[in-house]
């Protein structure tokens, strides 16, 4: 039978000596206990989560399905809250009694809260307006309640608390930090860095800094009012986040009989004082006297403790970490290690202020080593530093040079000469080595790697660094990710083929894609392969209206708050009085919250709520302009040679007729056009999916692969043509030359470099394939098929097709009876 | 104690889509999954209250249609890291939708 493995904690530590444990093919029965209610996240990013940098879909680590995939059994929500180290059990929150035969503790911190009187409400935890900042429940918790407030006071300027008063700037008008000591950071920087701190945060970024402020209490009867400090001195504010400190959550374990000072104390194998089976590692351990805040420790003990328990590497000990920091607030660079400033005689000093760039530079050296180092204001030699200072490298005889980048431009780290064992990850503790042997063992992808080894996966800066290590350990046989070539996720085949076997096996529903190609079906892939069905099936498409997305259900474009936009077709942006006034009129009738001119050059009603769209597309009577679907949109025109003294070319009506002609018609990505009457551009031709320009002599520009969105692209001139019918019919065949082969949603900025501009040319205006006939008669047989989504309006074509799904209006009530 | 409930009937819900029905005040998406078998899931978004029933399904997740969060329609836990949502036992009966609550 396998030996029973309990972890308490499913945290940073925790989770991640269960992966190391099982890459080392440990065989377990894992159990796993956290206190939080979800899998495993990276509590490192909380802090650009409450500054809108990261949202928190990207800070997990392990979602749910990692440890059901793994068969690890975990208990979400579940706090132990006994150990019974005789009987070998432990006890939850819900009751439950969980065996184990082997123990790993890893319960993390808490946040600190000083003895503030008024911090708690009596009986009800926290009062209200105070935070802390540990997890992710804090930091919505402390989101949501900012964005209603005003004011907040910080307490602690320490690292966390200048991440937290930082993110919430993003969230209301003012903060203050308090901190007790004279200079922030205290505990890093010594006092010139920490003034120099000081003047930038306060200047650059806005945010007021009390120092030598001790806070005796929060005031407020109901809700947070302000902060009262020693000095007698009032802040008001209706925020408070305490930020001032971490204390290791070892009390289950003290009760339980283990030794606990500080931490939980560890021997050099990571296991608890004179125990054999119970393991500790992160934050709650306490290491020949040291209990680490940060994670780059946690690595190497969860690698040492993997090592012990799966017997891998019996002689495996953990020595105690040197830890470097860096702030994480963009604009501020701050990063520091180990002493702040010299502290015997011999210690040789090596500093540089230039305050009014915010700039302080020091490094301490001891016996030739580098055992301090400080930078503020320029972070360009950090990692340099944080190298040196962790293996204790040889330094320049120059000292200058530790801080400043002499002669020349400093050299791209020469990958090969890297040491196995250096980190290239810091966040996730990935070394060169572990890079390479992740490349030997197969995986010849950078995607591949980095979700192999989670490098790159945190603050994402040493990305490139990856990047260059994964193609030197493939020696140049770097392969695209598989995964990245299909179609869609849940059909392994890149386009073409999945295309042929569409035509094989004659599928023309996506259910029976799935059921022939793709195994169970998948919702996140529906929408791609129902796009490409009905182009290559046209008419005889078996549409299934659960493959489409919500706008191409209901013919809009859903809004946030659940209602739809209307936007009729304006061919060419070309209108008449009496469209406009129609267009009014609706508007009127309705009360539509907004009428708005799109950047796409014609009238956007938004605000409508689902059931009201037949009746409107009734009254306005136009066609839909299909600014909802991944579809071909709008051609943009200019007023050109008809009305402009300098257009040598009708590009309105051309932009007109190109719409009347591709109008409706689906494909991978939006296709969106422009006509302008001549090179000065006024319709953005240059920037679009396909765009024309009229030029003297009565010849047209014909450029494709344009963008000016996300992404912004000069489109390549793919020919120049003499008449505005070749426009029409070069349009056509590129367009359908896209559609058959761009991937899903690969929009022509990204397909035209990709196959290459000669490329296309060659096929759509040189024939060399000899498909262009083809080509076309497949694109006349969808322009022939299109039909105009809003006349779908008499008659629902699904039951309850425009029925409301939440309650904008009262919906139809079911009776309840007990 | 336990109420059942007829929503109304199975084709309300078209194959492999979902559909809101207000229960008691409740707002609760039920969705009608193409192996023919039901979900009742709350319909609300716990994210920024987007409306799920207009998700995309397949036989195991809800997709919501504005931001792409993912929640198992079985079990209601999310899969892209959000809160769950509630899920209600659902049922059919003579091609009428049967909700307990
Ligand atoms: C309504 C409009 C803004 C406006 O008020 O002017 C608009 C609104 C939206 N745009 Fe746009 N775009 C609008 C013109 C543009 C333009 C300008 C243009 O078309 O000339 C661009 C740059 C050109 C381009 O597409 O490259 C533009 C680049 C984008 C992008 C970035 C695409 C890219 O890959 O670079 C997106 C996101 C996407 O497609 O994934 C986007 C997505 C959106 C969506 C559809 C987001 C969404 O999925 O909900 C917005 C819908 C809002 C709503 O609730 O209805 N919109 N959007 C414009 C409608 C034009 C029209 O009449 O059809
Ligand atoms: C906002 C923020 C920013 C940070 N930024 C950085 C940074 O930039 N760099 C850096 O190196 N570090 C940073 N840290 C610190 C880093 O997140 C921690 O060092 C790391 O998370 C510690 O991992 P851990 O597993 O020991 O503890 P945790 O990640 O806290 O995990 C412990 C888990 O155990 C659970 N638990 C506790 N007791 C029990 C119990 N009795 N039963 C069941 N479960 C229990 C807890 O709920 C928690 O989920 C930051 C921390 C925060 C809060
Ligand atoms: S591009 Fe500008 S200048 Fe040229 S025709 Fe159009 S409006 Fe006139
Ligand atoms: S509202 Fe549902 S994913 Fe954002």
């Amino acid at each position: 039978m396998k030996q029973r493995l309990v972890v308490i904690g499913n945290g940073m530590a925790g989770a991640r000596t269960v992966e190391e444990i099982l890459s080392r093919g440990g065989e377990f029965d894992i159990t796993m206990f956290g206190d939080e209610p979800y899998g495993n996240y990276n509590r490192i990013m909380l802090s650009n989560v409450l500054a809108g940098i990261e949202d928190e879909s990207g800070i997990f680590l392990n979602d749910l399905s990692w440890y059901a995939e793994n068969g690890i059994t975990l208990h979400t929500g579940v706090r132990i809250e006994r150990i019974d180290r005789h009987a070998r059990m432990v006890y939850g929150s819900d009751g439950s009694a969980t065996g184990y035969d082997k123990l790993i503790i890893a319960t993390g911190s808490s946040a600190f809260v000083p003895p503030i009187k008024g911090a708690h409400v009596p009986g009800r935890g926290y009062h209200q307006g105070v935070f802390v900042f540990r997890t992710l429940d804090d930091t919505r918790a402390m989101i949501r309640y900012a964005r209603e407030h005003e004011r907040a006071v910080v307490i602690g300027g320490g690292l966390l608390g200048l991440e937290a008063a930082r993110g919430l700037q993003n969230h209301l008008g003012h903060v203050t930090l308090v901190h007790a000591a004279g200079h922030l950071m205290n505990a890093q920087l010594n006092v010139q860095a920490g003034k120099t701190l000081q003047a930038t945060v306060e200047q650059k970024l806005g945010i007021e800094v009390v120092v030598d402020g001790m806070t005796t209490e929060i005031l407020g009867k109901h809700a947070v009012t302000g902060v009262k400090l020693g000095d007698g001195r009032i802040i008001d504010c209706d925020v408070v986040v305490m930020a001032a400190g971490i204390r290791p959550n070892s009390a289950v374990a003290a009760d339980s009989g283990l030794v606990v000072e500080r931490g939980i104390v560890v021997d050099d194998r990571m296991r608890a004082v004179d125990e054999d089976d119970i393991y500790v590692v992160g934050e709650c351990a306490q290491h020949r006297d040291q209990v680490y805040g940060l994670v780059a420790p946690l690595w190497e003990q969860a690698r040492v403790l993997a090592d012990q328990i799966t017997g891998t590497d019996p002689g495996a000990a953990y020595h105690g970490s040197q830890v470097a920091t860096k702030l994480k607030v963009a604009g501020v660079d701050v990063a520091s290690m180990g002493l702040r400033g010299p502290e015997s005689a011999d210690d040789e000093l090596i500093e540089f202020a230039e305050p009014k760039r915010g700039i302080y530079k020091n490094v301490v050296i001891r016996d030739g080593r580098l055992v301090g180092a400080t930078l503020i204001g320029d972070n360009g030699k950090a990692t340099a530093l944080i190298k040196a200072f962790e293996k204790g490298l040889p330094l320049p005889a120059n000292r200058s040079e530790l801080l400043f980048d002499l002669g020349g431009p400093a050299a791209e780290e020469n990958v090969a000469e890297m040491p196995d064992d250096e980190q290239v990850c810091n966040c996730n503790g990935v070394s060169k080595g572990a890079l390479k042997s992740c490349v030997d063992g197969g995986c010849k992808t950078v995607s591949g790697v980095m979700d192999a080894t989670r490098a790159g996966k945190g603050c994402g800066t040493c990305k490139p660094l990856v990047q260059r290590i994964v193609e030197w350990a493939a020696g140049g046989a770097v392969e695209e990710d598989p995964a990245a070539s299909y179609y869609v996720p849940g059909v392994p085949m890149p386009k073409s083929e999945l295309m042929a076997a569409i035509r094989q096996y004659e599928l023309k529903s996506v259910s029976a894609v799935f059921g022939k190609l793709g195994g169970d079906e998948d919702a996140k892939s529906k929408m791609g392969l129902a796009s490409l069905l009905k182009m290559m099936w046209g008419a005889s498409y078996v549409d299934e209206r659960d493959a489409r997305f919500i706008n191409d259900r209901v013919h809009g474009n859903i809004q946030r708050d659940g209602t739809f936009s209307v936007v009729p077709q304006m061919k060419g942006g070309v209108t008449t009085p009496s469209d406009l006034k129609r267009i009014a009129e609706v508007a009127e009738r309705h009360g539509v919250p907004m009428v708005k001119l799109t950047g796409g050059q014609r009238i956007d009603l938004l605000g409508i709520p689902k059931e009201k769209l037949p009746q409107i597309w009734a009254e306005l009577d136009m066609p839909s302009g299909y600014a909802y679907a991944k579809s071909f949109r709008t051609v943009k025109t200019c007023v050109g040679s008809d009305f402009c003294r300098f257009g040598v070319g009708d590009s309105t009506a051309l932009g007109i007729a190109l719409e009347e002609r591709y109008q409706g018609v689906e494909g991978p990505g939006k296709m969106k056009l422009a006509v302008t009457g001549c090179p000065r551009n006024c319709a953005e031709a240059y920037v679009k999916d396909l765009g024309v320009v009229a030029i003297d002599g009565g010849k047209w520009e014909i450029y494709v692969g344009g963008a000016a969105g996300a992404h912004v692209r000069k489109g390549d001139l793919l020919t120049t043509v003499g008449s505005a019918d070749e426009v029409i019919t070069l349009t056509g065949r590129f367009l359908q030359y896209y559609r058959e082969s761009a991937n899903w949603l690969e929009r022509t900025y990204a397909w035209v470099p990709r196959v290459g501009i000669d490329r296309i040319r060659a096929v759509v205006v040189d024939d060399s394939d000899g498909i262009a006939a083809d080509l076309d008669a497949r694109m006349d047989e969808t322009v022939a098929a299109y039909v105009d989504p809003w006349k779908e309006r008499a008659e629902p074509a699904t039951p309850g097709q425009f029925r409301t799904s939440l309650p904008l209006t009262v919906l139809p009530q079911v009776p309840v009876r007990a | 104690m336990r109420t059942s409930v007829i929503l109304g009937s199975l084709h309300d819900i078209p194959l492999g889509e979902g559909r809101t029905f207000a229960v008691d005040g409740a707002m609760i998406a039920v969705f009608r999954l193409r192996d023919g078998s039901l979900r009742a899931l709350s319909a609300v978004c716990p994210h920024k209250g987007g409306p799920l029933a207009d998700g995309q399904i397949d036989l195991k997740q809800v997709v919501c249609p504005l931001h792409l969060n993912a929640w198992d329609l079985t079990t209601g836990c999310s899969l892209s890291g959000q809160p769950p949502v509630t899920v209600y036992p659902v049922r059919v009966d003579n091609d009428s939708i049967i909700l307990d609550v």
